[in-house]
């Protein structure tokens, strides 16, 4: 613990530190890498539908009702003319699936299930979904979608900025693309659990990333009006600054969910609990590693386009570039190469000099962040007078 | 950036911990207090725990009528349906819209779920059928005494009376009198634009011993006068045999039935003859303000068939007296209304009586969408029995309950010393979080269904981060070099900013869900939007002031190794020069 605790201190300090930034093209290919396959399984393999969406019904048996397997199975075919799917829950209970009947029909199917089963039909537990039922929750699933991507690109805006927005959405539909391709690709059966899984993940996700980008605002306070750091690299500051929150929160967030899909689901064997938290387990973990890898660069990415940003970097790197013809210590501790230069990024994993460089990590309120701190001029928290 | 302690501060969060802290253990207390003192003290469980049956209905307009599918008509189907399944004796049923074109109906265990789903599957009937005899509502004596009496009060229950058995006691036997008759009598049915209001009010008492009056096809006299016995033993003051009078009679054969005319306060009975019309027989109908007479009306539009066949029946019935001359407007075996025909009439009409505004709506309603506004369709029937839906919960509080240690756990292992006051918090937002399910149940009928266990449970990991997000802070500004109490003050404002943001995400995401689901989604939801409200309370007005509380004993405020606030374990940078402008806490009251 101490450990990790020290590696803490040693991320916030920037003394140790992961260039996120600067090998954001390594991971936007690794994100799209992953998209695309995501992408693919759903054209190739599609999604396994749940009976919600095709129509259809699901009986259990009571626990300990010592049913065969094989009787309820020919006894739901007999009766249905649709191939019956029959598990054993762990319980002694059966869990009956048959697709693709409507609801009167599966009414039927369920008293002949009581008789060749030998159970009262008060006994048989039955789910009986008629075909447009899936359509109607899908529909109104994407109509959330639609309304609520709407809602948080105008708040994060407001609260934020509007580049902070684009790459929070842009970081969100990454992550429900993934989530959606683990099912296609997995063949998890789609139901409206899973839905509602999906679509907590919308605002968890998001949850990540405004944490990041909170930690992100403040440390980009007065960055114009230091010619010390380059708005890249005081991002990259921020995210490693912030990196032990964010890991911390994720895990927080994870244990539950886990809780809910190994053991929770464990008891029951299969049903709600574990199709909502099954895509909250993936769909979590994707946005832990979006808000990260792909929401900051992405921000970066935007910032840097903007004319004092480009003047920024100007200045940082003609700065550095006359400091280095005096043969002075370069001030920085992150590899100064950007998507724009035309640099090949060196592969260090921080600073190998021991100067701490704090640029922009949490500090106090109220003093701006200025370039790096450490050296005797203007620690920031120490220039309150 | 201003500086924190010029920050805009929620009152009672910096300053005065103790204070907020009484108050939000007041408020937890009221709240548990207001659960035991209401006896609610356990939230209320959906069909899916506690076990029952739920059927979802979408509503289908006819095609070209898309708009039929609004509020109005949705809310009288709700009507609708709702007496038809509390007329099989489930009185626990609840029907309620959800969303714009669903209706679900929640029928408790104990229930057949097959004849409940029967009743609200099926479209209900309107039919138009001639009055043969009407009479109060109560049992009629088998040898007639018309003696006008004071009518009987609906709440006065009688015992019930089948049909097939003789009455015990003539107990309530009114017979009608003009006042008794209600609006039934004094309705009267005319073509429209004829000004003369000429609705006569005769309450002429029904005379069972006289066969009635054929008002239609010769050759069912035997029919009727079987159903002489039954009308006579019917009690309408009765639901049970209410609700089973005119269940199952056929629209070709005469029929018993029951009507209110002032929203179930007093009953008639009838004996109806066959039904002339029925509902697809009217084109449009609606209830309006005549503006002439001041007076809310009910006007018909028939279709062309309609119209030859209304045409063939009033000629009829307007030659009648009453209360021959009645025309009942059946729907689900139950008379809406018995308006008099007093012209021949064809292809529209208007009924005119002591309406009120929405009885003249809700009659409209009814005729022109032939009973039912819109046709359902069933969408999904789950019927669960009491031990899945006790499993089922189970396994969601383990679930939950180890989810909830798993989180300790880890705080435990990364804050130390810390973490108390997180699982402190956690439990004042777990005991929030009951108390208030408890209370929503009887207010705003809130169930606990099993995606609302499973919210919870997610909530819990939300909440966390909240702390969390503070916590980290903390350790920040210790890193910074500054002792503890300056540290938890100058962390919050930050803290609270990124909470503040990242909630309000969450509860965005929610309200989102909440709003454009239906069904089991949107208990979730509910649950994810109500536990991340409370989040925020609990870090404003329990987790801050604790923490400032906490800064100031020697265990925390020292830096104890344990306290996972050790500046040595943390890494602070030597103490900086104590400047006089850091935002101590006010000493609390006590020491």
């Amino acid at each position: 613990m101490s450990r990790l605790g020290s590696i803490g201190v040693r991320l916030y300090r920037g003394e140790i530190g992961y260039d996120f930034v600067a090998k954001r093209k390594f991971w936007y290919a690794v994100s799209i890498l992953i998209t695309i396959t995501a992408i693919v399984g759903l054209a190739v393999r599609g999604l396994n539908m749940g009976i919600e969406f095709k129509g259809g019904a699901v009986f259990s048996t009571p626990a300990k009702s010592n049913a065969s397997v094989s009787v309820a199975q020919e006894s739901a075919q007999e009766s249905s003319g649709h191939h019956a799917i029959v598990q054993e829950l762990g319980n002694g209970s059966l869990r009956i699936q048959v697709s693709e009947l409507d609801t009167a029909q599966a009414t039927k199917v369920q008293k002949q299930l009581s008789t060749d089963l030998n159970i009262p039909v008060d006994k048989i537990d039955a789910e009986l979904v008629g075909p447009s039922w899936g359509e109607q929750i899908a529909n109104k699933a994407w109509t959330g979608l639609g309304v609520f991507m709407i809602l948080v690109v105008i708040y994060l805006a407001i609260a934020f900025e509007w580049r902070m927005a684009i790459a929070a959405l842009i970081a969100l539909i990454h992550d429900l693309t993934i989530t959606v391709g683990v099912y296609a690709l997995v063949g998890f059966e789609v139901t409206p659990g899973t839905v509602i899984g999906l679509l907590t993940i919308l605002g968890y996700s998001l949850y990540d990333t405004v944490v990041v980008f909170d930690g992100l605002k403040e440390g980009a306070v007065g960055v114009t009006k230091q010619s010390r750091n380059t708005y890249s690299e005081i991002a990259n500051r921020s995210l490693n600054g912030t990196l032990v929150r964010s890991i911390n929160t994720t895990i927080v967030a994870l244990l539950p969910v886990a809780g809910l899909l190994f053991i929770g689901g464990g008891f029951l064997g299969a049903g709600m609990l574990n199709d909502i938290s099954l895509s909250l387990f993936v769909g979590l973990a994707a946005g832990a590693y979006s808000s990260i890898f792909i929401a900051t660069p992405l921000v970066a990415d935007l910032k840097e386009r903007e004319p004092q940003m480009k003047a920024l970097r100007k200045r940082v790197l003609a700065k550095r570039a006359a400091a280095l013809s005096k043969g002075e210590s370069v001030d920085e501790d992150d590899d100064p190469s950007h998507g724009d230069d035309p640099q090949t990024p060196h592969n260090h994993d921080g600073p190998l000099d021991a100067a701490p460089v704090v640029a922009g990590g949490p500090s106090s309120p109220s003093s701006p962040v200025v370039g790096q701190r450490g050296r005797g001029r203007g620690r920031s928290s120490g220039r309150r007078r | 950036m201003a500086a924190p302690n010029r920050g805009r501060r929620p009152a009672g969060a910096q300053g005065k911990p103790v204070r907020t802290l009484v108050m939000i253990l007041i408020a937890m207390v009221a709240l548990t207090g207001g659960m035991f003192v209401s006896g609610h003290t356990t939230p209320r469980l959906g069909i899916d725990l506690a076990g029952g049956t739920t059927i979802t209905l979408k509503a289908e307009a006819e095609p070209g009528k898309e708009s039929a599918v609004n509020e109005t008509n949705m809310n009288t189907a709700v009507g609708i349906i709702e007496r038809r399944v509390n007329g099989l004796g489930v009185s626990e049923a609840e029907v309620q819209t959800q969303g714009r074109e669903n209706i679900i109906v929640n029928i408790p265990k104990g229930t057949d779920s097959e004849q409940a789903r029967k009743q609200v599957g099926t479209t209900a009937q309107l039919y138009f059928r001639p009055v043969l005899t009407a009479a109060a509502g109560g049992v009629t004596p088998q040898q007639p005494a018309p003696t006008p009496s004071a009518s009987s009060s609906a709440s006065s229950k009688d015992k019930a009376t089948d049909g097939k058995k003789d009455p015990a006691s003539p107990a309530a036997s009114v017979a009608p009198s003009a006042t008794a008759q209600g609006r039934a009598v004094t309705e009267g049915l005319k073509a429209p634009a004829t000004t003369s209001p000429s609705p006569t009010a005769s309450g002429k008492a029904a005379d069972p011993s006289q066969p009635p009056a054929p008002a239609t096809t010769p050759g069912q006299t035997p029919e009727t006068s079987g159903l002489d016995k039954e009308f006579a033993a019917l009690n309408c003051m009765d639901e049970k045999s209410r609700a089973n009078a005119g269940k199952d009679a056929k629209p070709e054969n005469p029929m018993v039935a029951c009507g209110s005319n002032d929203g179930g306060k007093t009953w008639e009975k009838y004996l109806l003859g066959p039904a002339e019309l029925d509902g697809k027989d009217v084109d449009d109908a609606k209830g309006q303000m005549d503006q002439q007479r001041g007076i809310w009306i009910v006007t018909m539009d028939f279709t062309k068939g309609g119209a030859k066949k209304f045409q063939k029946i009033t000629t009829k019935l307007s030659a009648q007296q009453s209360p021959q001359n009645q025309f009942a407007i059946v729907l689900d075996g139950e008379v809406v209304s018995a308006p008099q025909v007093n012209t021949v009439l064809s292809a529209s009409a208007e009924i005119s009586g002591s309406f009120k505004q929405q009885e003249a709506q809700d009659l409209g309603n009814i005729l022109s969408y032939g009973a039912l506004p819109l046709s359902f369709e069933e969408q999904s029937v789950t019927t669960v029995s009491a031990a899945l839906g006790g499993e089922q919960l189970k396994a969601g509080l383990i679930a939950g309950a180890i989810g909830l240690a798993l989180v300790i756990i880890y705080l435990v292992a990364y804050y130390r010393g810390l973490s108390a006051i997180a699982i402190l918090s956690l439990f004042v937002s777990a005991g929030l979080t009951y108390s208030l399910m408890a209370l929503l149940g009887p207010a705003i009928g809130f169930a606990l269904n099993l995606p609302a266990v499973c919210g919870a449970i997610v909530a819990i990991g939300i909440t966390a981060d909240s702390f969390i997000v503070y916590f980290e802070r903390v350790r920040d500004e210790i890193r910074e070099g500054r002792t503890l109490r300056p540290a938890v003050e100058r962390a919050w404002p930050r803290a609270r900013r990124t909470i503040l943001v990242s909630d309000f995400v969450s509860f965005l995401a929610a309200a989102v869900l909440f709003v454009v689901t239906v069904g089991k989604v949107q208990g979730f939801a509910f649950t994810l939007g109500l536990t991340t409200l409370l989040d925020v309370v609990v870090v404003f007005f329990f987790t801050k002031p604790l923490m400032t509380l906490m800064a100031q004993t020697k265990f925390f405020g020292g830096g104890h190794p344990w306290s996972g606030l050790d500046p040595k374990r943390l890494g602070a940078k030597p103490p900086l020069r104590r400047s006089r402008r850091t935002s101590a806490p006010t000493e609390p009251k006590e020491a």
